[in-house]
């Protein structure tokens, strides 16, 4: 996993850009050594498994394109998705307590989830300009801080100050959202639009076309005046500042983008599953997210579309077959799930280990670079030496 | 609005004071269109003020504004921040680099100046949505690179060029802002390889050409004849002289530098050389890698017992060599303590052989703001030395001895006169100059044998400067302590130390004894600064 780094040598510059880039893909490639090992031994037939790959990639792949503006603005992983998930999630239970069902339905929810969105992400977006250079924690402890107020608004104000009407969704005793909210008059409805059918393999075109689009957007957007801003920002806020970038306002604007993309990015999640679990889809989701991206070779400061799908192709593929190989060796199939909550910390664990070393490395080699002189200094002065 | 006879810039009667300390006092200066200026003087001479002043920047106007006028065009202005200074064409580049690290030198060049191309949503959502034009600012870029005459690759990105070039870069970011009539240097050379500042130097010729007026800030004096047409000299906030470029030399303006009143620049009456005391501590080509003070190939020998001064302007690597032994920066060489090699990156290493460091990082690296002076004074004697402890069941618990911690607080606020209200009261309540003095008092008790002290008297009145220094000579010679003092003011070295070594440009460039006549260690300083 760390091959390369300890064979840098001043002399050899060659050696050190090679240790670089394997250890930038050391995590991609450890999941694909993984995922190589497991498929045999689980033992899924490959269409299943290919079916699987492509359903996860539609239902997840807009949540985590959602992080990449975020990284770019150099805040980090933002864990504070989770607030636009919750936003999402309002949005749903909205809309299928007014039985408005379908494509409607999910474009109202998310018209719906937009503006708590936005308010959600300009909150978030003021707290951490107060505490830059630890975005990732703040956000993480956020997202918690949150979801206390989600609960107090599903589980008490809604049928009590917000209206709901049916009894389906709500708890006996009169207010509340019960645990579950059934979306099964929306499930799927985005997937099955236009849906085709490669040798049993089905592919929700529509959904990859949405997720098209915002790939697109997101190309675009780095080439906007906006885009160029948040990567300045991202680099060197004091620099960004001088050269009289509106700082603060730069770093709200891409959590609020953030936030509202994983709005958007829930309902088409939950849309796929066909259920919210009211009180749990949400908590995990955020970290879900960040540790398939990190899957995907990206890191805390860098973070490409590529990535994305890569992420999303190993860390599903993984979770598909875990289980199935866990079961296989220990005869225990909950293996999968410890397997999966495991996986997630250790890849962000390792992420951000990651990350430091670079950093700490970096300093490090400006010192070789010195010594490297003074010797170089040292060899013409002492062959100087040696004519006189 | 233009007169034809106003200069382009003209102050009047500049004055600047921090907190009633008078750093500037009534400066006048002319500039002519398309005329460069060469300012010098030394380190806290009040260039860097007085060009602050002129460029707006928020830390004056925060410290209480400054007096006298400043005249563009003959329209008298004042600029709250620098943007409004830079819509009326004044450009700077500064000494530290102000560019983003991941961007190409185009990006750079036009940062939040890019040309831009409208599109749909950027009219429903506002103009930052627009497009940057990568080929106009390719175009815009290349025509100030351009301008300013000396060739660099506008597609390479900033952090793989060679420092010259990002110096380059910095100064075409300000020649393509179009109404630039004012460019302020300040030491744009000191990064600069001999052949980069050459064409520097041409460049800066090609633009006062072009009817741009450049102030150019330099320590490297040769530059200041071959390129101005006028000198500007300061020393201790005073303009002192201002002469035709032609008319002078290096030597002259030199003194005009360093040069004092005689009365107050007395070396150090009792200062000894002592040829035969043994040498304690040999440094051996040290490197340290301490941003802005990168120490390269330094060797110093240090005799027992005596006060080794280190000057040196600042930036020149003077401060990197206490950071370096104790530690605290990258490092590498051989030190050498009576004998025995000393591990460097290694802190604790140095402390357990008898140094101690007083940084100049007063309030960072320096003092525990919030505890009190009695935990600053013995925390370190705590950690490194067990000391201030009692003992229990063997060893296994440790306590604190609160009676004989406050004994010794106590000696040396005596001693030290440190001003406070007792023994308890926190650290960060003190002022500047009781700050400094507690600082020492931590590094007295550790008892050291070397002990390193840091611009002992940075930012502290002239009354609680003769303490400190008073001080250090005092634990010097009734301890027996080696002393290595760094400092910027060379007065204060001449004062108080036997030996000074003056650095410059990273590197050794002489060690004379105190009583060496000023200009001679003016010399040094200016010998070969990077």
């Amino acid at each position: 996993m760390r091959a390369g780094s300890n064979k840098y040598t001043t002399s050899e510059k060659k050696n050190v850009d090679y240790g670089m880039i394997l250890q930038q893909a050391s995590v991609p490639l450890m999941f694909i050594i993984i995922c190589a090992v497991c498929i045999p031994i689980a033992g899924l037939s490959p269409s299943y498994l290919a079916n699987e790959i492509v359903t996860r990639m539609g239902r997840n792949s807009f949540l985590i394109l959602s992080l990449l503006i975020p990284i770019m603005a150099g805040m980090g992983l933002n864990f504070g998705m989770t607030l636009g998930a919750m936003a999402g999630e309002i949005g749903l239970i909205l809309v299928s307590d007014w039985q408005i069902v379908g494509i409607p339905g999910m474009v109202l929810a998310a018209i719906i989830s937009i503006p708590i969105s936005i308010l959600l992400g300009i909150f978030c977006g003021k707290i951490l300009n107060k505490a830059k250079g630890r975005e990732m924690i703040t956000s993480y402890i956020m997202s918690f801080f949150i979801n206390g107020i989600y609960q107090l608004v599903v589980l008490y104000l809604m049928g009590f100050i917000i209206p709901i009407k049916h009894s389906s969704i709500k708890l006996p005793r009169g207010y509340g959202i019960r645990n579950t909210v059934s979306l099964l008059r929306m499930r799927q409805h985005l997937d099955n639009l236009i849906a085709i059918n490669v040798n049993g393999i089905k592919i929700p075109v529509m959904t990859f076309i949405i997720v098209g689009i915002l790939c697109v957007f997101i190309i675009w957007f780095r080439k906007t005046k906006l885009g160029q801003d948040m990567r300045a920002v991202g680099q060197d806020m004091e620099v960004a500042r001088d050269a009289g970038i509106d700082v603060e306002r730069t770093r709200i604007i891409s959590i609020v983008m953030s936030t509202v993309l994983a709005g958007i990015g829930m309902i088409i999640y939950l849309q796929n599953m066909g259920n919210i679990a009211t009180y749990s889809s949400h908590s995990q989701i955020g970290m879900f997210c960040i540790a398939a991206l990190l899957v995907g070779g990206a890191s805390v400061d860098r973070a490409s579309i590529g990535n994305v799908f890569l992420g999303v192709i190993l860390f599903h593929t993984m979770f598909i077959v875990a289980p199935r190989a866990g079961a296989y060796i220990t005869g225990d199939s909950m293996i999968g799930e410890y397997f999966r909550v495991f996986v997630s910390y250790a890849v962000i664990t390792l992420a951000l280990i990651m990350y430091e070393t670079k950093k700490r490395r970096e300093k490090s080699v400006s010192g070789q670079q010195l010594r490297a002189e003074q010797d170089r200094d040292e060899a013409k002065a002492s062959g100087k030496g040696g004519n006189v | 609005m233009i007169t034809d006879n106003a200069p382009l810039l003209e102050m009047r009667n500049i004055k600047k004071d921090f907190f009633g300390n008078q750093v500037l006092t009534d400066i006048n200066l002319k500039l002519k269109e398309g005329e460069v200026l060469g300012l010098v003087g030394e380190n806290g001479a009040g260039k860097s003020t007085l060009m602050k002043i002129l460029f707006g920047a928020t830390d004056i106007r925060e410290t209480g504004g400054y007096g006298g006028e400043i005249l563009l065009n003959g329209e008298k202005v004042s600029f709250a921040t620098p943007f409004e200074a830079i819509a009326k064409g004044i450009g700077m580049v500064h000494q530290e680099f102000s560019l983003i690290p991941g961007f190409e030198a185009t990006e750079n060049i036009l940062l939040n100046r890019e040309p831009k191309k409208t599109n749909l949503i950027a009219e429903v959502f506002g103009e930052r949505l627009d497009t940057l034009d990568r080929r106009e600012m390719d175009e815009r870029a290349a025509k100030a690179i351009e301008k300013m005459g000396v060739k660099i690759d506008q597609h390479m990105l900033i952090n793989s060029m060679p420092v010259g070039h990002k110096q380059f870069t910095e100064i075409a970011r300000e020649l393509s802002k179009e109404q630039l009539k004012l460019l302020i240097l300040d030491e744009p050379t000191a990064v600069l390889t001999e052949r980069e500042a050459e064409a520097l130097l041409a460049s800066i010729r090609g633009m006062s050409e072009r009817g741009i007026s450049v102030i150019f800030i330099t320590h490297r004096l040769q530059e200041i004849l071959s390129v101005c047409d006028n000198v500007a000299v300061m020393r201790d906030g005073v303009l002192v002289q201002e002469v035709p470029a032609a008319s002078t030399n290096v030597e002259e303006i030199t003194r005009w530098m360093v040069g004092r009143n005689v009365d107050n620049t007395a070396a150090r009456t009792e200062s000894r050389i002592n040829e035969d005391a043994r040498t304690i501590l040999e440094i051996d080509k040290l490197w340290v890698d301490m941003p802005g003070e990168t120490v390269r190939n330094v060797s110093l020998s240090v005799k027992e017992g005596e006060i080794l001064g280190i000057g040196g302007l600042a930036g020149q690597g003077k401060l990197g060599i206490p950071n370096g032994i104790m530690g605290l920066y990258q490092a590498g060489g051989r030190v050498v303590f009576d004998g025995k090699e000393i591990p460097l990156n290694d802190p604790r290493k140095c402390l357990d052989s008898s140094f101690a460091f007083v940084s100049e990082d007063r309030r960072g690296v320096g003092l525990l703001l919030d505890e009190s002076l009695e935990w600053n004074v013995a925390f370190p004697a705590m950690q490194v030395q067990n000391r201030f402890l009692k003992n229990y069941l063997g060893g296994l618990v440790k306590w604190r001895d609160e009676q004989a911690i406050r004994e010794v607080t106590e000696k040396y606020i005596d001693e030290l006169k440190i001003k406070c209200t007792s023994s308890k009261q926190n650290a960060r309540e003190l002022s500047g100059g009781n700050q400094q003095k507690v600082c020492l008092a931590k590094a007295f008790a550790l008892e050291p044998k070397v002990l390193f002290v840091s611009e002992p008297t940075r930012g502290i009145d002239v009354g609680a400067k003769a303490l400190v220094l008073e001080a250090l000579k005092k634990f010097n010679r009734e301890k027996g302590v080696t002393v290595v003092m760094i400092s910027s003011e060379l007065e204060e070295l001449r004062s108080t130390c036997d030996r000074i070594a003056i650095i410059s440009g990273g590197r050794v460039s002489g060690v004379l004894p105190a009583g060496a006549s000023v200009e001679d260690f003016g010399m040094l300083m200016l010998s070969n600064v990077v």
